[in-house]
């Protein structure tokens, strides 16, 4: 009996020690599987992008490149003004950049701190306006910027020229106070304690101290929050600035690649090479600051 | 009395911190809302003209054939999309949110194609379904399949759109799933444990119910994202092949700002706004109804 005992639990432990390798070993090419799917596509332009013309168009294909060659990022930086489009994409991003964390922080912190007369109507507001689609507000805002008095060859009561149209702040402008700042930054103001705000009244501390001295400096991982989301929004919007910037000199990265994909759509090495360029700052940024990404949308969806 | 003093100070500074978000808030939302309305009863053509005109923009919509394939288009689009964005978002939240070793590199692999640009990865797609020396193609001509024009035929050309949104999209909302799955609270699983479920049914019974808000909010999101569909199909088809791929912000994007017909373009969105409102409640009564706790 106890032997018989025995040899059944020397077969049982085993095989369930297989069953769970087996599993892991499922679970993991799972994983792997859908980790190829998402970044062979970054892998496969980025290859395409640094290897010669006549590997690109050869059947059948070969995935290692045989030879390394800067070629295509020469040619795509001297057929189109990416350097150009570059610098306005980053001046744009940027600006949204700052104007959203001052413009945000302000607000957010004037909605969870201090009190006033319509402080809830105008929050309400606020969240309101994020619901609306943004294809129903582009022709009146396109409107509204055409009439920007004494800008574009305006007269003083908006008409006579172009207003803010071909202009970076026509772009900047719309996206400067974001209804998702002013709620991310009231959010994390809240969440700070009031002691700090009375003892320095009593210190005789002036409000906009309090705000820029005292809670700002606090608030560091929401507005880095803030400021990574804003650049990645300005970076990569694509139809606002293409109905803004008609110059091509102040085009835009993504209205530079998407011009660079119509004209020479079977010139894939070069486009490729502008793809990644484009791609880049971008994912390098992602890399370093993960963290604030992930967090920034596990807020937009916490906030419902 | 000093307080009161002190109150009425504070207020004016709150006043003077909102002022700059709270004009350009104005101008660039409470006005364009106001307007939207009125534009599109005027034939205003940011140039000259802009009389009132009544409904002759909304008749004039209903015998636009190609307002209502790109209607036809984005509806067709929603509906695969949408579900197919909830159920595979939630899957792979659901195997990263695993406590095995590696788990933070995948999720970094699987958010990459959220950061780049639709633009970008419009263009990179471009390459990847090239009929002749594309990726895709050359991998299916492994198994022996022969892989057709993607983008150049009636019949896959939305359905790639379609697929490429999902990778571009699919990070994000994982993230949003992940959240809210570590929002669950664990004594509920040990008490469905107890019970004696197993792991299907503790997913049906607990982690589904639990995540309803969150899949409201990506459902929500996603309707709202996918109506309004434009840089995908601008890269990748310019609409084509014959509009099979044509969107409607796409259509508006022609009449408005290539055409300056800004008073039938105000019409076009108008009503695209209410079929969003539309897809909003349908899936809000949706989600209510299916949500027992």
């Amino acid at each position: 009996m106890k032997q018989l005992n025995v040899v059944v639990n020397a077969t049982h432990i085993p095989r369930l020690a297989r069953k769970k390798v087996v599993t892991n070993l499922l679970f993991y090419s799972v994983c792997v599987l859908i980790a190829i799917m998402m970044t062979l596509p970054f892998i496969w332009s980025f290859l395409t992008s640094i290897r010669p013309d006549r590997e690109i168009f050869q059947i059948p294909m070969q995935w290692i490149p045989s030879q390394l060659t800067i070629e295509h990022y020469r040619e795509a930086f001297t057929l189109v003004p990416f350097g150009r489009f570059f610098y306005n994409s980053f001046v744009i991003a940027l600006a949204g950049v700052c104007l959203n964390l001052l413009f945000g922080s302000l607000g957010g912190y004037a909605f969870a701190k201090l009190r006033f007369r319509g402080r809830t109507f105008l929050f309400r507001m606020l969240l309101m306006a994020m619901m609306i689609p943004p294809v129903v507000v582009f022709i009146p805002q396109y409107i509204v910027l055409v009439h920007v008095p004494l800008f574009g060859g305006n007269s003083i009561l908006g008409t006579g020229g172009y207003g803010l149209l071909n202009s970076f702040w026509g772009v900047i402008l719309p996206g400067a106070s974001g209804t998702f700042a002013i709620f991310l930054m009231r959010q994390f103001f809240m969440s700070l304690p009031n002691d700090l705000m009375e003892a320095a009244r009593i210190e005789g501390c002036g409000e906009f101290r309090i705000y820029w001295q005292l809670y700002l400096p606090l608030t560091k991982p929401a507005l880095a929050t803030l400021a990574i989301f804003t650049f990645q929004a300005g970076w990569n919007n694509f139809l606002w600035p293409l109905i803004i910037l008609n110059d091509p000199n102040k085009a835009t990265v993504q209205m530079g690649l998407q011009a660079f994909s119509y004209n020479r759509n079977t010139d894939f090495g070069p486009l490729m090479a502008a793809s990644c360029a484009v791609m880049i700052p971008i994912v390098l940024i992602f890399i370093y600051l993960q963290k604030y990404f992930m967090q920034g949308i596990a807020f937009s969806g916490i906030k419902e | 009395m000093a307080a009161g003093r002190v109150g009425k100070h504070e207020s004016r500074m709150a006043y003077l911190f909102i002022s700059p978000a709270m004009f350009l808030f104005f101008v660039f939302m409470v006005v364009p809302v106001g307007m939207a309305l009125f534009i599109s009863f005027t034939n205003y053509d940011v140039l000259s003209r802009s009389d009132w005109i009544g409904l002759a923009n909304y008749e004039r919509l209903i015998g636009d054939y190609i307002f209502w394939v790109s209607f036809k288009n984005v509806l067709i689009f929603t509906v695969i999309y949408v579900p197919a964005i909830v159920i595979l978002s939630c899957l792979i939240a659901l195997l990263v949110n695993q406590k095995k070793p590696g788990m933070k590199f995948f999720r970094t692999m699987y958010y990459m194609p959220t950061v780049t640009s639709a633009v970008a990865a419009s263009t990179v797609w471009l390459w990847l379904l090239n009929p002749e020396y594309g990726l895709v193609n050359e991998l299916l001509s492994y198994i022996g399949i022969v892989g057709p024009a993607w983008l150049a035929q009636t019949n896959t050309a939305l359905l790639s759109i379609v697929v490429i949104t999902l990778w571009m999209t699919v990070g994000s909302n994982m993230i949003i799933y992940l959240a809210g799955l570590q929002g669950v609270p664990d004594h509920l699983y040990e008490s469905a444990k107890i019970d004696g479920a197993n792991k299907v049914q503790r997913f049906y019974y607990v982690t589904w119910p639990m995540l309803k808000p969150v899949t409201f909010f990506v459902s929500t999101m996603s309707i709202i994202m996918a109506l309004q569909l434009f840089d995908q199909a601008y890269v990748l088809t310019q609409g084509g092949p014959a509009n099979s791929t044509k969107t409607v912000v796409y259509h508006i994007y022609n009449m408005g700002f290539n055409q300056l017909q800004m008073g039938y373009a105000s019409a076009q969105a108008f009503i695209l706004a209410i079929v969003l409102v539309v897809f909003t409640f349908v899936n809000l009564k949706m989600n209510r109804d299916g949500a027992n706790i």
